[in-house]
């Protein structure tokens, strides 16, 4: 087992990992999210794309981050992991992971905890791989790089979480370059680095859409499996709500750079509080009798550029009134369950 | 909606087959002269396919990547040459691009492409992208032309004042809109929609989905849609045809397939489409990859990944067979 005695350990759970549904003080002990900010300053302007995001993740437990093009879910998963390029910058906000604050760390102490104790998956894999590098030589050094350990107990680590990933072939396949494997492989060998180190959290950014139906099942049967097993937290980016509802146990839905619903994934789906939410859960083909038409949304995402303030859906809205261009408030709704909206809905996705 | 309503054939594909070939460089030939076993590369993209589309009816095409459903869907729009077999348009072939009625038939037959970004021409004007073609076709007049746009325009829910605009200056959404306004406008019977709905958003899916159906209803469209998402097809079709590496594999009503499927790679597929309803759900995947299709499996091309599979299965090709009217399926468990 390599792990970097000289990293932070993780902070033991108070139950077991893997349980489905974490009690109130133990949301968020792996990751919390508080208020967070990252806007990008181009010439045209700020592009707010993250305008106050509130969310944690527990050992154990995989959060569905849902929302569509623009609603800056990636760029949320980017700032947990210190990913955000000029213009872009957080500029409000705590990210704490295991207790300790990300926003603000230096370069090196940020480079120790990526890739070794939070990693991230990519839609496309070949952001993470090298093409002209070898797996074996990509493997080892990203095993080298936060731990000491010899080229023969890294490769030996890098056998074990291929076939871990359900990679039939392991030796063959770590002395092949990107190219030659298939998409839902290439996936699969980009899962297998985020494993290598065990870390604590993953942050996967939309990693099967690429793929096909049979083998986004592979990949999400993985996944499962992964959390399960290891009691690593993972936040799942999606704009597929199909998907998280079979795959998660909370979920956060964001809606140009907010978030702006969350609770555990039966009564986000059972009961949509926001609007924006029921609305998607109304769009989606199965939820709706065949050959009628779908409740769909009106109008399109907004343009993240020069926002208006107050409720950035009143304009799809059909609850909205004069209120809504005031910001609405965060609202409590029993365990766990929060909305941002004047007007929620209350009676179910029906 | 008209659900297993017989109708006679609209269009109709008889043994359609598409090989694509890479032909040898002068050096591999050259190779091979000497004796080196250096072969052409044959991809058998569509293998004698047959596919009836009745007046008025949708029809989902479904497979997975490397299937050959959008070669199948491009043939049926007349995009691609066909290597062997037929396909009729009211009962008269398409093929023979030298013959008129060939012409008018290929014309009644228009595709709707998945990638909004890419089949907009981006130095045309929106209104030069809906109506050149009809101009060129003489459906209508120069002097009609701006009237006629912008009545294409709004039937696809666009403002007329749009139509100076260049396609960059539109959403995903929007765009598909010009798409589609673009095919409708040369008042075609039949159209081939090709993943048209795979790159958009959720909420954006469903106005788009929305104005398919409303548009069949208004113009008495029939539809061949190809998606790889099940649920969207679900929704959407009549009848529904499964393929799988350039073969049919099972045809049959949404209903029926939905409530019963026959062939064990529906069964997988049905099983794997994430749902809103199923929950915590256990995932139990199907084993293995797509073959490549440069080299398949022989016999069934299925018979590596199935669960259920047998000796025969991997000896010899499954007929497609009619286990039930109206009901297409190839796998030897029916016999």
């Amino acid at each position: 087992m390599i792990r970097d005695s000289a990293g932070p350990q993780p902070q033991a759970a108070d139950s077991s990992p893997g349980s489905a549904v974490p009690s109130a003080q133990q949301v968020g002990n792996t990751l919390a999210v508080e208020d967070l900010q990252t806007f990008f300053f181009t010439k045209t302007g700020v592009v707010k794309a993250v305008n106050g995001v509130s969310f944690g993740v527990s050992k154990g437990e995989v959060l569905g981050l849902v929302g569509e093009s623009g609603s800056g879910k990636t760029v949320t998963g980017f700032s947990v992991l210190g990913l955000v390029d000029p213009p872009g910058e957080v500029v409000g906000g705590s990210i704490r992971f295991q207790g300790r604050e990300l926003v603000g760390l230096d370069d090196a102490a940020m480079r120790e905890i990526r890739g070794s104790r939070i990693a991230m998956i990519f839609q496309d894999p070949m952001m993470t791989l090298n093409p002209v590098l070898r797996i074996d030589t990509q493997m080892i050094e990203a095993i080298q790089a936060h731990a000491r350990v010899g080229r023969a107990a890294a490769l030996a680590r890098s056998r074990e979480v291929l076939l871990k990933v359900g990679i039939a072939s392991p030796d063959e396949r770590l002395k092949s370059y990107p190219h030659q494997f298939s998409g839902g492989m290439r996936q699969r060998v980009a899962i297998a680095i985020a494993l290598l180190n065990e870390p604590d959290l993953i942050i996967a950014d939309e990693p099967t859409t690429a793929l096909d139906v049979t083998i986004q099942a592979q990949i999400l049967y993985e996944a499962q499996t992964l959390c399960r097993e290891t009691g690593t937290a993972l936040v799942w980016i999606t704009h597929d709500l199909t998907v998280v509802a079979g795959l998660a146990d909370r979920i956060c839905v964001m809606y140009a750079g907010r978030d702006v619903e969350q609770g555990d994934v039966d009564d986000v789906l059972d009961y949509p509080l926001h609007p924006y939410t029921y609305g998607l859960i109304g769009s989606v083909p199965s939820r709706n009798r065949r050959g009628q038409l779908l409740r769909q949304i009106p109008g399109m995402t907004p343009s993240l550029l020069n926002l208006p303030p107050g409720c950035a859906f009143r304009a799809r809205c059909d609850r909205a009134t004069d209120e809504c261009h005031r910001e609405p408030p965060v609202m409590e709704h029993g365990d766990n369950r929060r909305v941002r909206c004047f007007y929620p809905h209350t009676g179910g996705s029906q | 909606m008209n659900v297993g309503r017989v109708a006679a054939p609209m269009l109709e594909a008889r043994s359609l087959t598409k090989r694509f070939v890479k032909h040898l460089d002068l050096a591999a030939k050259l190779v091979r002269r000497f004796g080196a076993d250096i072969r052409e590369e044959v991809v058998q993209a569509v293998d004698s396919v047959n596919l009836v589309v009745g007046q008025g009816e949708v029809v989902g095409l479904v497979g997975e990547s490397g299937c050959g459903k959008s070669t199948l869907g491009r043939m049926v729009a007349g995009i691609l040459e066909p290597s062997e077999g037929d396909i009729l348009f009211r009962g008269s072939s398409i093929l023979g691009a030298g013959n008129s009625q060939a012409r008018e038939a290929a014309l009644k037959v228009q595709m709707i492409f998945q990638d909004p970004f890419a089949s907009l021409n981006p130095r045309m004007r929106v209104a030069d992208i809906v109506g050149e073609a009809p101009l060129v076709h003489g459906i209508i007049t120069r002097a009609e032309f701006s009237d006629y746009v912008d009545d294409v325009l709004d039937r696809c829910g666009l403002d007329g004042s749009f139509k100076r605009r260049y396609p960059h200056q539109f959403s995903g959404g929007q765009r598909q809109r010009i798409g589609i306004a673009r095919a409708l406008a040369v008042k075609p019977e039949f159209i081939v929609c090709d993943e048209s709905v795979a790159a958009l958003d959720v909420s954006i899916q469903a106005q788009i989905l929305n104005l398919f159906m409303e548009l069949r209803e208004s113009l008495e469209l029939t539809y061949l849609f190809i998606s790889h998402d099940l649920g969207v097809v679900e929704h959407l079709s009549d009848r529904v045809v499964i393929m799988y590496l350039g073969r049919v594999v099972e045809s049959t009503t949404t209903d029926a397939l939905f409530e019963q499927p026959n062939h064990p790679y529906t069964q997988a597929l049905l099983r794997e489409v994430p749902r809103l309803e199923s929950r915590h759900s256990e995932f139990l995947p199907v084993k293995g990859e797509i073959p490549s299709p440069l080299d398949p499996p022989g016999g069934c091309h299925f018979h590596p990944r199935c669960p259920h599979a047998m000796p025969r299965c991997s000896a010899e090709a499954p007929a497609l067979k009619e286990i039930r009217p109206g009901w297409v399926s190839a796998c030897h468990l029916n016999d």
